[in-house]
């Protein structure tokens, strides 16, 4: 018996850096030093942009839609927070300490999320999120409650960076974070595992027929996505030193639903570029009128969806293939 | 083109008298949320520091006034106010950190001023341990404990013996709790029950109820101003507790000035505890409601737009005390033991703890010419922040 043979080259194929990707990458290493002046805005743009990879991840290529990703977010804001407060203040320990931390609320509340379907998953996810959001709240002497959780004091990051006031550190480290992170990611998504995940979200009755267990695949993905959001809260945490309720609140889960198909659900690049794009706009409109910026943010949100339909990475793609049939 | 004249003109001015390092624009940056569920609480706080540099000029010993203002909503997420207070202080290179609403903000940007030294002014933010966190904070607000208390004492005093505390389920609601159950227990009260209810929609019909079987001889609430209180207003008065003989007796943010009329005649009667009121009877105030109905008549001047004029008012008798140096150090060891007559009556910073001292007013809501105000009728003078004792 010879085992069957397995033509892997077009996943491999797909899988392959392109230039434009390496292109991309030298954006924050661009950033740095057009902007040196900005980099806690740089900072928490590279932090949001990995909470929207972990939404990406279970809506874009497993299709589970949440209204409570801020839930894993906050667990892992709180793990790195409170591990950080009674004297685990190495950055990376943090780091993993949340990971777990989110990724086991994860694995045990995917069970209730994989028992519905789009409705009550919205419904699920943003119960689970509420109900955390009033622990936290409720715990004042554990998590600070409203005021928020104080005396978080971080290390240098392996023991020779220290947070400084003008956010070098912070930079650097999140986006190294980041990358690594997103760099993991994309090596899934290519994987057998993420080509499964995508079959399920087309066609959820076909993945069993050839052999695919949906459920198990849907509680993998739920956890990691939950990880992921882990560590970016954990990230926020120890940038900014302090953990705040907001963490868990619902808005941080709408805005980054909303970053998401922004930039395009199911293309990790799709959620790079939103939160690039949403928080550049918010930041200038902001600052240009902090009173009414809401309503132009509003406005270019509407325009985009009209005329982009599946997000900015659509628009793009859409242009790519139009100069290219042009040529 | 307007502001570039003048700003030239000014500069002229002043060219002559003094040097040219003192014609430094003063730049502050004031971090307030100014959208999202508390945009009215920045608002009236931009206006407080707004009316104050309109009154007394934009130049503060030599130096033009340069606010820039930062949106931090939902003003609960220290992560944001971080941010942009690091903004203002790297790439805007502000001179004072000033606004900080609500107490998660303050927090997470006081180690900030510690480490760039910036005089950091909390125009309301009212957690008692703020000032603690560091060298470089000054309050122009008020503590919670500090506008608790006077309640508690002046109840016990004034016959009545037993009390129902009805507060919000969290932070600023058991410091609130704590401190009334403390002074209160201290005169001699008796605390007959108490709830907590939650923050958002509560339902106070069955509270009411409870409250209602323990004949207590007043309810204490604090819940946070706006819808909560307004509810728990309508409740109290349908439910008949006021013709049982129960009293009501709160903190002064309950019947602030912007909520008052929304609440109407069932706030009628209620007692508070409060610095400041818009019926304070005293030139200063009467001058400054007057100044504050032009600029702005949409709006009411409350005790959030007090705590920017103040803070305003802090800044510019520091500077003139420095002769124009705001750096860090100076500016604090300048502003420790000002004083002053605000609006409010007669305040102090309290030079150990870098807090305000004030006269702490019992009020009564009384309708004055067809509308509800809080009439003072008693009052506690230079009243320190019982939470730091």
């Amino acid at each position: 018996m010879t085992p069957a043979k397995l033509d892997l080259s077009p996943l491999r194929r797909a899988a392959a850096w392109r230039p434009a990707e390496y292109a991309f990458w030298l954006l924050p290493v661009a950033a740095f030093f057009l902007f040196p002046k900005s980099l806690a805005l740089l900072s928490q743009i590279a932090i949001t942009a990995l909470f929207c990879l972990s939404l990406d991840l279970i809506l874009g290529y497993a299709g589970i839609v949440s209204l409570g990703h801020a839930a894993f977010f906050g667990l892992g804001a709180y793990a790195a927070g409170l591990m950080a407060k009674y004297g685990w203040g190495d950055p990376l320990l943090g780091l993993a300490g949340a990971a777990v931390m989110a990724a086991a609320a994860g694995f045990l509340t995917s069970f209730l999320v994989l028992r519905g379907t789009d409705l009550t998953r919205l419904m699920v996810t943003l119960g689970v999120s509420m109900m955390l959001y009033e622990a936290a709240n409720k715990l004042t002497d554990f998590t600070g409650g409203v005021d928020g959780l104080q005396g978080v004091d971080i290390q240098p990051v392996l023991g020779m960076f220290s947070f400084d006031l003008y956010g070098k550190t912070a930079y650097w480290y999140s986006v190294a974070i980041l990358f690594v992170m997103f760099w993991l990611a994309r090596r899934l998504v290519h994987s057998p595992f993420g080509l499964s995940l995508r079959g399920i979200r087309q066609n959820v009755g076909r993945m069993p027929a050839i052999g695919a267990p949906v459920n198990a695949r849907l509680v993998a993905a739920y956890t990691i996505g939950a990880a992921y959001a882990g560590i970016a809260g954990a990230l926020l945490t120890q940038t900014t030193q302090f953990v705040s309720l907001d963490v868990m609140a619902f808005s941080r889960s709408a805005e980054l639903l909303l970053i998401l198909v922004l930039g395009g659900t199911g293309s990790l690049y799709g959620a790079l570029i939103g939160t690039m794009v949403f928080m550049a706009a918010h930041h200038f409109l902001s600052d240009i009128n902090p009173q009414y910026w809401q309503f132009w943010l509003g406005a270019a949100l509407v325009l985009i969806v009209l005329f982009a339909r599946d997000g900015i990475m659509g628009l793009l793609r859409k242009l790519s293939t139009r100069a290219r049939t042009s040529s | 083109m307007k502001l570039t004249k003048t700003l030239t003109a000014a500069v002229f001015a002043l060219g002559a008298a003094l040097s040219a390092q003192a014609a430094e624009p003063l730049k502050i940056g004031l971090v307030l949320p100014m959208t999202g569920p508390f945009a009215a609480y920045g608002k009236q706080i931009e206006h407080g520091v707004k009316l104050y540099l309109e009154r007394n000029g934009d130049t503060v010993a030599g130096r033009k006034v340069e606010l820039i203002v930062k949106d931090d909503a939902p003003g609960t997420a220290g992560d944001v106010s971080k941010r942009l207070a690091q903004e203002l202080v790297v790439k805007d290179n502000v001179d004072i950190l000033a606004g900080f609403c609500l107490t998660p903000s303050a927090f997470a940007v006081a180690p900030l001023a510690t480490e760039a030294k910036k005089p950091m002014i909390i125009m309301n933010a009212a957690t008692s341990a703020i000032t603690t966190k560091s060298n470089y904070i000054v309050r122009t607000s008020m503590t919670l404990p500090q506008i608790t208390a006077p309640i508690a004492t002046w109840a016990a005093k004034n016959g009545i013996k037993k009390v129902f505390t009805v507060v919000a389920d969290y932070g600023p609601g058991h410091d609130a709790e704590g401190q009334f159950k403390k002074t209160f227990l201290a005169a001699g009260g008796e605390i007959t029950g108490e709830v907590r209810v939650p923050v958002r929609n509560p339902d106070f019909a069955p509270y009411l109820q409870k409250v209602k079987d323990t004949k207590p001889d007043a309810v204490f609430i604090f819940v946070p101003a706006g819808e909560a209180g307004i509810g728990f207003m309508k409740g109290f008065q349908e439910r008949g507790l006021a013709q049982a003989g129960i009293k009501v007796i709160a903190t002064g943010d309950l019947l602030d000035e912007e909520v008052l009329d929304a609440i109407g005649d069932p706030a009628l009667g209620v007692i508070s505890s409060f610095h400041y009121s818009e019926a304070h009877k005293s030139p200063e105030n009467l001058a400054y409601v007057a100044a504050y109905t032009k600029a702005y008549p949409k709006d009411r001047p409350n005790f959030m737009s007090a705590g920017g004029y103040d803070g305003m008012h802090l800044i510019a008798e520091v500077l003139k005390k420095t002769g124009g140096d705001a750096s860090g150090d100076k500016f604090i060891e300048a502003a420790k033991g000002m004083k002053w007559t605000s609006p409010r009556g007669p305040v102090s910073i309290d030079p150990a703890t870098r807090d305000i001292v004030q006269t702490v007013y019992i009020r009564k809501v009384t309708k004055v010419g067809g509308k509800l105000q809080n009439v003072e009728f008693d009052q506690v003078n230079e009243f320190k922040d019982p939470g730091k004792q």
